[in-house]
């Protein structure tokens, strides 16, 4: 069963469409990546799965139950930006998600409990290559490590899934390399599965055993608003599928070639 | 070298700012001595011996009347009073701001409430306040309270509010509900602005402070200062208007390195 099934999903900002039957079902373990031209609709969609914002028609459910339309910690999150707490360390803003779930009133912890949570913290930490720089706050950090701390901070939660806004797209390429090795790493190790928005094709490709592409279907000269995006390519890329894709490449360009993709603010 | 990237270092800053203070008390005594080669019982401009000498009077000696060291029980007076208000609209900014920052629905309600209050000159209300409250230290502390809470709850208020979403929305998937976000996320980033914003509003505060003592009072650096003008008792007003400088300055200074110390994160500094 998929863990995450979207059906006629509709998303209308009055009268303007912005996506339109939108039906997807999503295998636990499985790393999406979403492509698209510019407001094809990618980040709203995002929106929608993370409860962020309401569909107007259609149904999410998670592992077979109704999502409700509410941010949660059975989803996580990394955006592009802001996703670290300016105000705590790198140990603290790791902490929070623990924090949170263990006393809502007070939301800190104390004793022995705060100390297993800072090992358990620290141990994440250790994972993204941060174990060093635990008391370091966000402004003395690069933007590299700032999106390290925000996968470590949200992968403390466990999500169901794992939802990134274009995560490395404010990165430089070298950096952006690694992070695409960490985020495949942590990806293997937790079983997880993820959904990822994404300008880059390449990463989209490289990363994902699916990639989605959104655009409209229909145009409308008189009214651009009247059509919203849809899923116009679904493409499941096994490991061995994704090395015969690589080899013959031309294929795949030509695929792609058919989709106008902006670039633009694409780093 | 050019002007807008002249750098002066630490030292030479502070000569540079010392420099107009210098020439301001030179040219103030090159004023003050000729005043008094015309007119040896001049009041206008006291020299500073005359200065020195009613200020002993006020500090060190216990005025016959009262019983009381009238400088220091000025100061200690308008200090209760001014902390008194400051404290009070400290704490009713972080209570309100907070809830109205973070809360839209709350925000939609009290909002306009509080920027109607915030645009109303506080001196205006001054009457009701001292009908309402009488002509006790109540009336005054309330004027402070009313003149400078409402600017301070609009500041931190809008700055909880500018907060970027990707923040709210993170701290929830992260497990937070509407409290913890205010808790954890919303009320550290509000300290550092609630205390630039009480430091903005100690200017208006002492404003109020001394209104409300010229007005109506028997204590205080504001009512001393109305009191003794009746005598064009220079050599009084001018001392204490330094002093009232001088209190002004040091609070600044401790709120913004206070700031600095507690919230370093907020200001740049390496830790």
């Amino acid at each position: 069963m998929a863990l995450l099934s979207l059906k006629n999903l509709w998303v209308e900002y009055g009268e303007k469409v912005v996506l339109e039957r939108i039906s997807l079902d999503i295998a636990e373990g499985s790393f999406v990546s979403i492509i698209g031209p510019s407001g094809a609709g990618k980040s709203s969609l995002l929106r929608v799965v993370l409860g962020q914002e309401k569909p107007t028609r259609g149904t999410i459910t998670l592992d077979g139950a109704p999502l409700p339309p509410e941010c949660g910690p059975d989803r996580g999150v990394v955006f592009q930006r802001y996703s670290v707490f300016p105000h705590l360390t790198v140990l603290g803003n790791t902490l929070l998600g623990l924090e949170f779930s263990a006393s809502p009133f007070t939301a800190r912890l104390f004793g022995s409990a705060r100390r297993a949570a800072i090992s358990e913290a620290e141990a994440m930490l250790e994972q993204v290559g941060l174990a060093d720089s635990r008391h370091l706050y966000p402004a003395q950090m690069s933007g590299g490590m700032q999106q390290r701390l925000a996968i470590a901070q949200a992968l403390i939660k466990r999500p169901r899934i794992l939802l990134l806004d274009e995560p490395f797209g404010a990165l430089d390429p070298g950096i952006r390399k690694d992070m695409h090795a960490l985020i495949t790493r942590l990806w293997r190790e937790h079983g997880l599965t993820i959904i990822m928005v994404t300008h880059d094709i390449k990463e989209a490709f490289s990363l994902g055993t699916r990639v989605l592409t959104l655009d409209k279907r229909r145009h409308d000269p008189h009214a651009p608003q009247r059509y919203g995006a849809a899923v116009i390519y679904d493409l499941e890329l096994t490991r061995k599928v994704q090395q015969v894709h690589a080899e013959a490449r031309a294929d795949e360009q030509a695929e792609v070639g058919g989709i106008t993709i902006d670039t633009v603010g694409n780093n | 070298m050019r002007w807008v990237t002249a750098q002066p270092g630490r030292g030479r800053a502070i000569l540079l700012g010392a420099l107009p203070l210098v020439m301001l008390a030179f040219a103030y005594i090159i004023a003050a001595a000729a005043r008094h080669s015309d007119n040896a019982a001049d009041k206008i401009l006291p020299l500073p011996g005359a200065m020195a000498a009613a200020m002993a009077a006020l500090i060190f000696e216990a005025d016959p009347l009262s019983g009381q060291y009238l400088f220091w029980a000025d100061t200690l007076a308008s200090l209760t009073r001014l902390g008194l208000g400051l404290g009070i609209a400290t704490a009713s900014t972080l209570l309100v701001g907070l809830v109205v920052g973070s809360l839209p629905p709350v925000r939609a309600t009290l909002g306009p409430l509080v920027t109607a209050i915030a645009v109303i000159p506080p001196i205006a209300l001054l009457p009701i306040l001292f009908i309402v409250f009488g002509l006790g230290e109540t009336a005054k502390v309330a004027l402070i309270v009313i003149g400078v809470a409402p600017f301070m709850i609009r500041d931190v208020a809008g700055h909880i509010a500018a907060l970027p979403r990707e923040q709210v929305i993170k701290a929830l998937t992260l497990g937070a509900n509407s409290w913890g976000v205010m808790l954890r996320v919303a009320l550290p980033q509000a300290m550092p602005r609630l205390i630039e914003a009480l430091r903005l509003s100690l200017g208006p505060a002492w404003v109020f402070l001394i209104s409300a003592e010229a007005i109506a009072a028997d204590v205080g650096l504001g009512y001393r200062i109305f009191l003794v003008r009746r005598y064009l008792a220079m050599d009084v007003i001018l001392p204490y208007v330094a002093w009232i400088a001088i209190l002004a300055v040091v609070m600044d200074f401790a709120l913004s390195r206070g700031s600095r110390r507690l919230f370093g994160w907020a200001h740049g500094a390496a830790h």
